[in-house]
């Protein structure tokens, strides 16, 4: 499985969910878990470009196919993703607990929709639950990252994004 | 939370996948997971083995066939959420599936997967319902094509014997008037209830053990539908006779 460009071996055990192995196995401990049967959204990951629930998926299914996590977005001392740049810019977050599922989220959503309408953002972080109720910043951040995003060109935008998975 | 126990199996072909099921004792079929998993991740599901199809190639079409649309095993909602396809000749088809969860979910989630999950609340089941649909089901004994109205048998409940694996689900075309609408608390979240309107005919969801059909003129008719914290049976006959309006008023 690669995880943010770099080959990791495989999982042997088939029990381990996929988000458990970013954290455990990998070390990966961006990816937070919240409620572990799909309702928060903390845990999105993209899956071969897309944004998929790391926790409802198995580690094993994962064999042979792209993870990007949200460490993978920005390295250490590089400017940040236009993504999370514009959540700092915004203050899209307060806690930071959903933040990462929620940037992960919006990547998948700006690679649908670049541009989006408000109903767009709306559908595209209805999967993710923020109990700090930062919503609104949050909103004003995904429309300031697809700014950002345009300006400039990101590495994860568009990639494998629709295709079989 | 960690599933419990179980062996896993990842065939590569249809054939493999259904000599798997024919074989072993108390399996169950991994497609998209968005049901599934969460039911292992609750313990509320303990299969003795999951047999994974998500590598088998070739299971994802979406096509024309019969003049409807076709759906295979591994096509996920997000696929026929975008497909120019189906919003051309099942467009019902399109406008049910954006209700199904969340984008996210969708994105792994297969139609096939809802159609066999069975769940009483959920869109999927009450569209093939209200479209005269039917789904295929293949095993080591042959192809057997089930009619929509035979295949929900209960909460949960479907045909499809233990050997079986659903290969495709076909919906009709929907070209007259059609709507589906439904009420829930929460974006994303299951209908308390809902109804689908193909033409004339009429599907409920959220109201019975399965998806019914139902008279336009009186759905509520014999429904005697469960409360729960989120709804009393009354609200759901009062949302039933209202939606119903709603789809029919247009």
């Amino acid at each position: 499985m690669k995880v943010n460009g770099f080959v990791h071996p495989a999982q042997r055990d088939p029990r381990r969910l996929l988000s458990d192995h970013l954290r455990h196995d990998l070390g990966l401990t961006g990816t937070h878990v919240g409620c572990e049967h799909g309702v928060c959204g903390c845990c999105t990951v993209l899956f071969d470009g897309a944004p998929v629930r790391s926790c409802l998926m198995l580690a094993v299914q994962a064999e042979g196919h792209e993870v990007s996590t949200v460490e993978g977005l920005a390295v250490l001392g590089a400017p940040l993703h236009p993504v999370q740049q514009a959540f700092h810019e915004c203050h899209g977050l307060q806690c930071g607990f959903c933040t990462p599922g929620f940037v992960m989220s919006v990547v998948g959503l700006l690679a649908q929709h670049p541009n989006p309408t408000r109903e767009q953002i709306e559908e595209g972080i209805s999967g993710n639950l923020c109990r700090c109720t930062g919503y609104a910043s949050i909103r004003r951040a995904v429309q300031r990252a697809s700014e950002l995003s345009q300006q400039t060109p990101s590495p994860l935008r568009g990639e494998g994004w629709g295709k079989g998975r | 939370m960690k599933p419990p126990p179980f062996e896993y199996h990842s065939p590569s072909t249809v054939e493999e996948a259904c000599a798997l099921l024919g074989s072993l004792e108390d399996a169950k079929v991994l497609a998209g997971g968005q049901s599934l998993v969460p039911l292992l991740n609750f313990r509320l599901a303990r299969p003795s083995h999951l047999v994974d199809i998500n590598r088998i190639p070739g299971l994802d079409a979406i096509y024309e066939r019969d003049g409807g649309v076709a759906v295979q095993a591994l096509a996920r909602q997000a696929g026929v959420e975008d497909s120019e396809l189906v919003a051309r000749v099942c467009p019902l088809l399109t406008a049910a599936v954006r209700l199904v969860a969340h984008r996210v979910i969708r994105n792994r989630g297969t139609v096939c997967g809802s159609l066999a999950h069975a769940d009483p609340a959920s869109e999927l089941p009450a569209v093939l319902l209200a479209l005269g649909g039917h789904v295929i089901a293949r095993s080591a004994r042959g192809d057997r094509v089930i009619e929509a109205g035979t295949f929900f048998r209960g909460v949960f409940e479907t045909a499809l014997e233990p050997d079986e694996l659903l290969v495709e689900a076909w919906f009709s075309a929907s070209p007259g008037p059609f709507a589906i609408l439904e009420e829930s608390r929460r974006h994303g979240d299951f209908a308390l209830a809902g109804v689908v309107r193909a033409a004339d005919r009429l599907a409920l969801f959220g109201v019975a053990p399965t998806p019914v059909l139902a008279d336009p003129a009186d759905p509520a008719r014999g429904l005697r539908p469960s409360g729960d914290l989120e709804a009393t049976p009354e609200f759901r006959l009062h949302l039933v006779r209202t939606l119903t309006d709603r789809a029919f008023a247009a």
